[in-house]
Parts: C-alpha cells; sequence; structure tokens
C-alpha cells in the first residue's frame, strides 16, 4: 500500500524534462492546474491527455509508475464520481430506486474524475521529474515573490526538502513496526473501520517517539555541520536560466494557451455545451 | 610529521559537564575533571561503559554543548567566545551514530555540499570539495543516488564525505560502526584509518568494538566521567581484567592470550591481532 503513493517521489532519467527549470516546471504545474477547473468541455480534456501522454514519454517514465499513483487515490475519485452522479440536479436519463442519474450530473462526474485524475498525473509528473532539492529550491524562489512568506522562504524550502528526505525512512520505519506489532498478534485487516482505527494506535505511538528522536538527532547533526538560517548561505547549484529553459518556456506557454482556446471551442463532444 | 604531530589539536583543561536537573529529575555529572590533550595528526580512541561520558565528551570536542566548568581549547579557540563557534565546528568535525539522522538532503552530492553551503563557499568550490570529499570515501558512483538506497556503511561514508567537503583539520567520530553490520563497519574503518594515514587527519574514535582501535595511537578508557586509563593499545589491553571490572572487553586475540597466560601457557601480554597471535603460537 504505502509504496503505491509516487507523488512526492523522485525518477531519475535525466529526460529534458527533468533537466528544465524547476521554476519552470512549478510555473507551469499551477497555470495547469487552473486550467483543469477552467476547462469547460471535452475538447479540452482530450487536449490535456495529449499533453500528459507527449510529457510522459518525453519524461521517459514508465507509464505504469504513473498509474500506480492514481491507484491509491482510486477510492476518493470513485467517491467523487458517485457523489457527483447522484446528487446533481436536473434532466434525468436514468433511475435507480431513489437515485436519480441526471445529464448534468453525468457531465459534472465525468469532469471530477478526469480533473482529479489530471490532477494528480500532472502534479505527480512535476515530482518524478524534479529533484526534491531542484523542486524547494524553485518553490524557495517563487516564494520570493510572495508578500510575507518571502521572509521565511529559506526556512520553509528546508523544512519542505527534509520532510521529502525523510518519506521513505518513515515510510520503511512504518512497515517495520508494523510488521513488529504483527509478531506480538495485532491485527490490521480484519474488523470494522473504527476497530481497525484503534489497531492503528500500536504503530503510530512508536512511529511519532522515533520520529521525533530522529528529528533531535538531526537538528544536533545540522548544527554541527554549521547550519545557521539561510543568512550568508552558499549553493553548489544555482538556478540559472538558459536558452534552454526559454524553449521549454515558450512551449509551456503555448501549452497552456492552447487549453485556453479549448475553452472556447462550441461543437460539442459527448455532453452538450 | 614528527613537528607536526606535537602541536596540540584539542586541549581539554579541568572540565565538569553537568545535565541540569528539574523537579522530577536529579542533575547527571557525566563528566568530572577531564584533562586531556590530542595532538594533530593522532589517532585516539576513546572507550567506556554506557553512561560513562564518551558520547558528552564527544559532543563537547566540537561544541554542540558547552563545559559546566573547565575550559575546552580546540585549535586554539575556546568555544565560550561564540564568535568562534562556527569556526571550532569547521575545523572538528563530527560524525554521529545513526547513518539516517544526519543525512539532510535528498541527494548524495547535495548533501555533501550541505556543509559548506553553511559556510559560504562559493558555489564552484563547492562543486570541487564534494568531488574531492566523495572520492576520498569511493563514492563517486553514487553522487547521484537517494541516500535511503545505500547500506548502512555507504551512508555513513557519505556523512564522513560530507564533514570533509567542510575540511576540518580533526573528525570526531561517535560509535560510527554501532549500528553497522560487519561489512559496513569494515568500509568504515578501513574510511577512517585511510583520512589518519593517507591525510594526516586527526581522529578521535568513540568505539564499543576494542578491534577498530588496536591500531590507535593513543586510547583512552572512561568510566563514570572520569579518565581511567589513557595509554598505546598495548599498554592499555594488558589489564584485562580492570577493563573487565569497569565492563568493558579486550580484543578477542588479547583475551584468547590472556586466557592460555592463565592456563600457564608462556606466551606473551600484549597480542591485539591475529597475525601477532599466530606468531607467538609459532614461536
Amino acid at each position: 500500500m504505502l509504496k503505491d503513493v509516487t507523488i512526492g517521489q523522485y525518477y531519475p532519467t535525466g529526460s529534458v524534462i527533468h533537466k528544465m527549470d524547476p521554476r519552470t516546471k512549478i510555473l507551469f504545474t499551477t497555470a495547469f492546474i487552473v486550467m483543469l477547473f477552467c476547462i469547460n468541455n471535452l475538447w479540452g480534456y482530450l487536449a490535456t491527455l495529449l499533453i500528459l501522454v507527449a510529457v510522459t514519454l518525453v519524461s521517459k517514465i514508465p507509464v505504469s509508475y504513473i498509474i500506480r499513483g492514481i491507484k491509491g487515490l482510486v477510492l476518493i475519485i470513485l467517491l467523487t464520481v458517485t457523489l457527483n452522479l447522484f446528487m446533481t440536479p436536473g434532466t434525468v436519463i436514468a433511475s435507480l430506486g431513489p437515485l436519480n442519474i441526471t445529464m448534468e450530473g453525468l457531465k459534472v462526474a465525468t469532469y471530477m474524475a478526469l480533473r482529479l485524475i489530471f490532477l494528480i498525473v500532472g502534479t505527480s509528473i512535476m515530482t518524478l521529474t524534479t529533484s526534491p532539492i531542484d523542486l524547494t529550491d524553485g518553490m524557495e524562489w517563487c516564494m520570493r515573490f510572495i508578500p510575507f512568506v518571502r521572509r521565511y522562504a529559506h526556512e520553509l524550502s528546508m523544512m519542505m526538502s527534509i520532510a521529502l528526505r525523510f518519506i521513505p525512512t518513515l515510510m520503511e520505519e512504518t512497515e517495520r513496526i508494523m510488521k513488529a506489532q504483527k509478531a506480538r498478534g495485532a491485527n490490521f485487516e480484519t474488523g470494522s473501520i473504527i476497530a481497525r482505527a484503534k489497531n492503528l494506535i500500536p504503530i503510530l505511538i512508536p512511529l511519532f517517539i522515533s520520529a521525533f528522536r530522529r528529528a533531535d538527532e538531526l537538528a544536533t547533526a545540522m548544527e554541527a555541520r554549521c547550519y545557521r538560517g539561510g543568512e550568508n548561505r552558499t549553493r553548489m547549484k544555482q538556478l540559472v536560466f538558459e536558452n534552454r529553459d526559454r524553449v521549454s518556456f515558450v512551449l509551456m506557454l503555448m501549452m497552456i494557451i492552447g487549453l485556453i482556446l479549448t475553452t472556447m471551442i462550441k461543437i460539442p463532444l459527448l455532453f452538450p455545451v | 610529521m614528527t613537528m607536526e604531530k606535537k602541536e596540540k589539536m584539542i586541549e581539554v583543561k579541568d572540565v565538569c559537564f553537568v545535565y541540569p536537573g528539574n523537579s522530577e529529575n536529579k542533575s547527571v555529572t557525566a563528566l568530572s575533571d577531564i584533562n586531556l590533550h590530542i595532538n594533530k595528526g593522532e589517532f585516539v580512541g576513546i572507550i567506556g561503559h554506557n553512561g560513562s561520558g564518551k558520547s558528552t565528551l564527544s559532543k563537547l570536542l566540537n561544541a554542540i554543548i558547552f563545559p559546566t566548568a573547565g575550559d575546552v581549547i580546540i585549535n586554539g579557540l575556546n568555544p565560550k567566545d561564540h564568535e568562534h563557534l562556527w569556526d571550532i565546528r569547521q575545523t572538528a568535525g563530527m560524525v554521529f551514530q545513526n547513518p539516517d539522522n544526519q543525512l539532510v538532503a535528498t541527494i548524495v552530492e547535495e548533501d555533501v555540499a550541505f556543509g559548506p553551503e553553511n559556510l559560504g563557499v562559493p558555489s564552484l568550490e563547492i562543486r570541487e570539495r564534494v568531488d574531492r570529499a566523495l572520492a576520498t570515501v569511493d563514492m563517486q558512483a553514487y553522487a547521484h543516488q537517494k541516500p535511503h538506497q545505500l547500506s548502512g556503511g555507504q551512508k555513513q561514508r557519505i556523512a564522513i564525505a560530507g564533514i570533509l567537503a567542510m575540511e576540518p583539520e580533526c573528525i570526531i567520530f561517535d560509535e560510527p560502526t554501532a549500528m553497522l553490520d560487519p561489512s559496513g563497519r569494515r568500509e568504515v574503518m578501513e574510511t577512517i584509518r585511510k583520512l589518519n594515514q593517507e591525510k594526516n587527519m586527526t581522529i578521535i574514535h568513540i568505539t564499543h568494538y576494542m578491534s577498530e582501535i588496536i591500531n590507535a595511537d593513543r586510547i583512552i578508557v572512561l568510566d563514570a566521567g572520569k579518565i581511567v586509563m589513557e595509554g598505546t593499545p598495548v599498554e592499555i589491553f594488558k589489564n584485562v581484567s580492570a577493563l573487565k571490572k569497569i565492563g568493558l572487553d579486550v580484543p578477542q586475540m588479547t583475551e584468547l592470550a590472556y586466557e592460555l597466560r592463565k592456563e600457564g601457557m608462556n606466551i606473551k601480554d600484549s597480542i591485539l591481532s591475529i597475525d601477532e597471535m599466530v606468531d607467538a603460537l609459532c614461536q
């Protein structure tokens, strides 16, 4: 289960997408997310799909790896789809006992499912192709333009990168604790949801204790390596905007403009406009 | 070489350290009346039972904590002057026990760069230092790996590279092999020995494993916050019964020689390694 979470993981292949400036990626992933919620017809989602497929192919990340990321969130997607399908008022096209499926409901449910899937795929492509260091550097740079947040840009990005560094470590630890508790007779698989949630306590408590201990040791180790906040700190890799980045910037911009243009298409595809 | 050996790297003068108590716990004296000096280029082993104060001592040596009384002088600098704090931590690097909890970055080379970045070293020079440090610990091939994909011994070598990139004169190892398997332990010990012999770096090695320090220049034995013995490995490990009394072992071969001598065999008491044992037995 834990291995299925691909968001926040980095998958190095050395592709052009990997070499793109993280700032470009962050900027356009944000624009992409905004666009996902602005698109108002299936042409737009078709275009989104094409873009995602193209980007995935160029990034050389195995498609199965990306699909695995969606699998972890299937439950949330199904829940959203079901709720939208039955709860939206409008022209009834099918009835299931007291439940009605409406044309509008079908449309909203389809759009929501596509939005969620594309949202997950889009953001995971960003994290899969950007090393966490680049990602946090890019975010640190982007945060410089947000008032108030600006003062804490370095601290926030350091926190983020440490969090990312420790995700796999803590996951391994969780699995180890689960095995240890199973060996002592703990049961995580059966019983009601409440019983199962209660059974998680013997995992969470040792996990938290060890996380605090790790944090303490890490802080000491960082101080021993002369860490004293962002002031006067230099970086080994500095973000430089090269010609390659200008090209990718223009390409990305064209994709977003393409997506904006699809909202103007008035030819219905499956659903009425 | 001999000239250098006389220069003092670290001086500890009449140091006491007390962990302050609170309403629930009494204060604990971890170290009392510690006097010692460590010369440049020396390989010093520190051994002691759990709670003997050896970890506290190691933290005093690179100014993570400060003595309650007395002075610690590191390369001529006293951490009591807070302006020297960062110079001291740069001069005396420290490698900790848990390899996972001292790696900060998600990519090996970025982690090695963390120290020099904190020191404000220019970007290009950081690059050079990182490559050099990774070459020294023989981990260049792993520069772009994620730390959690490495073995314990490899992680610990990355931690060492991270310290080397700060270009210290002295490295304090606080039980760096305690959480490793035998092969990881061997890797780390080879690296440490290489640093001492080829780079002439001052090494302070705190350990539970006696076999790791049989080649040390000097061994310091701590018990209950005091230095109880100090001398060359041969001088220290001769005292098998005294060491056992404070809960410490001796190297396997020394123990074997001790047992053989007890049984009336005529064998010398200065045996530390298997080779020496073979020589002694074949005579």
